[in-house]
């Protein structure tokens, strides 16, 4: 991480002024206890004002007028490219590519990399805890080019299980993809250590950092990962905007995935060639406000620190799991606090999730309910849907208070006592 | 309040009507939906479950035999507030003919119970799933 700053602890109460949805309380009166951040995080007004300045003062299509707006939001835009590239640690900006999200990021890769060098037989690793976003484009280039999936096993804790990992990384595997943290049960996973094995064995690792970007620094270099995606809506930034990182001789030997203008280099009546990276996967106006305000958040968040906003997460999360274990009857899912983020999912016996999620609402409490994208794991878990609550930088402790509250109130509700 | 069953449609938005809110409205669907007769874990197999439902929902319905049979509807869900909404559709639909099902304008009901505003997209599709399963049933026994 390139851009941490001296600032060692974040100040709930100042960052909260930088986020105009907590200024008004919810319709029903109650205050706002935003705690789907896994989900999609809020946005500070730094980020809102640089979109609104780029529609109000210098906006023109990218990469193409050469009068001053032209080049006004060509340097904003390529000042963002710029920005991601240090937040990541990537090598060069042209290892990065604007795309719309996390889940475009990872299709891009199945469908550039994947139908290109994956072939029949070979193997693509992935594993139970993953978002199905970072999981169904891995079983459609299976079934298209005739791979096989495996799976490195999880333990009872819902951690991958690297003691298994010789048995499913094999010569034949071509691409390990796994999520650098679990959005469901905050499992930190060791990706460096897993992009080391499967470089060894030949592989290229594909990472979906929609959650960790927001939440701990992010070096893809020392990593050593070949690719890594992320969404701007998670990490304070706006919506429709996403990162896909790849390493330069990753996204050079790779065909581009969506064609026509501004993708290429030289176009002919029948054939066409193609355009330099990163232009060479952005066809089309890409999301410029959008990425020029993600920007924004990176600034942002870079300023507050990513170290102090883990530090933060941490004590959040230490708060959260002693608090709820009060309430009866609440299971808490994943592995202990130390191979973890701040993301809690959880059942209450004898309480549905859709009808606590529903109940906490009106206190206030924001939570999701669900699977939450992950119907594998919770196949392995057992149950249908939990209840999810989800830290971010402008949560405090007593946000913790009021949903551990409205759980007593919900229980009752719900008659159990 | 009244025992479920001998509850008509008509009372039931009228109870509705008399609460000050939402809030107060969705505990009046826990209360009925606690209220709501259990289904015999016997039905609650895959083949009964209703498509569309972030909850479990199992559905069940017989036509009774004679001149003009009507069609009784059993449901249940895992999830107290569904359960509340079962009742509602159980009290628009469960004992008339299939003819009445069919003729029942069942948006309409939603919108005077104000379900149509309160109720997230996820939500209403889930309940137009249950709608779905209730009219094909009428369908084919009409």
């Amino acid at each position: 991480m390139s851009s941490t700053t001296s600032q060692q602890t974040i100040d709930v109460a100042r960052v909260r002024q930088d986020f105009p949805i907590f200024s008004r309380p919810l319709p029903n009166g109650a205050d706002l206890v935003f705690l789907d951040n896994a989900s999609s995080a809020q946005k500070p007004q730094q980020v809102i004002q640089k979109e609104v300045d780029c529609y109000e003062r210098y906006y023109a299509n990218a990469h193409r007028g050469i009068y001053q707006f032209g080049v006004a939001i060509d340097e904003e835009l390529e000042g963002s490219r710029a920005k991601v590239q240090r937040f990541i640690s990537a090598a060069e900006p042209e290892e990065i590519i604007f795309t719309s999200g996390t889940t475009m990021s990872i299709n891009l890769v199945a469908y550039g990399w994947g139908r290109k060098f994956v072939k029949p037989d070979d193997e693509i690793l992935i594993n139970e805890m993953e978002h199905h976003a970072n999981l169904v484009p891995w079983q459609q280039l299976a079934k298209e080019t005739g791979a096989k999936l495996n799976f490195i096993p999880l333990t009872d804790d819902y951690r991958l299980d690297l003691s298994q990992l010789d048995d499913v990384l094999t010569k034949r595997t071509k691409i390990v993809a796994l999520t650098s943290m679990s959005n469901v049960v905050g499992t930190i996973n060791d990706v460096s250590h897993v992009a080391a094995r499967a470089k060894s064995a030949g592989a290229i690792t594909v990472v979906d950092a929609a959650q960790s970007a927001a939440r701990s620094a992010t070096n893809v270099q020392s990593t050593g990962v070949d690719f890594l995606a992320f969404s701007g809506h998670k990490i304070y930034g706006p919506t429709g905007v996403g990162v896909l990182y790849g390493r330069r001789e990753r996204l050079e030997e790779m065909d581009p995935f969506l064609t026509g203008g501004g993708m290429i280099d030289r176009v002919f009546r029948d054939h066409s060639t193609w355009a330099e990276l990163p232009a060479k996967f952005e066809a089309g106006t890409p999301q410029i406000a959008q990425a020029i305000a993600l920007g924004a958040a990176i600034d942002y968040v870079s300023s507050c620190g990513m170290n102090a906003i883990q530090t933060h997460e941490v004590q959040l999360l230490k708060h959260a799991t002693a608090s709820l274990a009060e309430v009866l009857g609440l299971k808490i899912y994943g592995p202990d606090q130390s191979h973890k983020g701040a993301i809690v999912s959880f059942t209450v016996d004898g309480a549905h999730p859709q009808d606590i999620a529903s109940l906490v609402d009106r206190k206030g409490v924001a939570v999701r309910q669900g699977h939450h994208c992950t119907m594998p794991l919770h196949d392995l878990m057992g149950v249908s849907s939990t209840v999810r609550a989800s830290f971010g930088m402008y949560n405090s402790e007593a946000d913790v208070d009021v949903l551990v509250d409205a759980l007593h109130y919900a229980r009752k509700r719900l008659r159990l006592t | 309040m009244f025992p479920l069953q001998s509850m008509t449609i008509d009372e039931l938005i009228e109870q509705f009507e008399s609460l000050e809110d939402w809030e107060e409205q969705c505990d009046y669907l826990i209360d009925i939906g606690f209220d709501l007769p259990k289904l015999p874990d016997e039905h609650k197999i895959e083949p009964n479950k209703v498509h569309g439902c972030q909850s479990n929902v199992w559905l069940v319905a017989n036509t009774s035999d004679g001149d003009s049979p009507v069609v009784e509807i059993q449901a249940e869900s895992d999830a107290m507030i569904v359960n509340g909404l079962i009742a509602v559709l159980l009290a628009a639909y469960s004992g008339r003919t299939p003819q009445e099902i069919l003729d029942t304008d069942i948006k309409a009901i939603f919108a005077r119970l104000g379900l149509d505003r309160h109720l997230s997209p996820a939500r209403r599709n889930g309940l137009f799933g249950m709608v779905k399963k209730i009219r094909s049933i009428a369908e084919q026994a009409a």
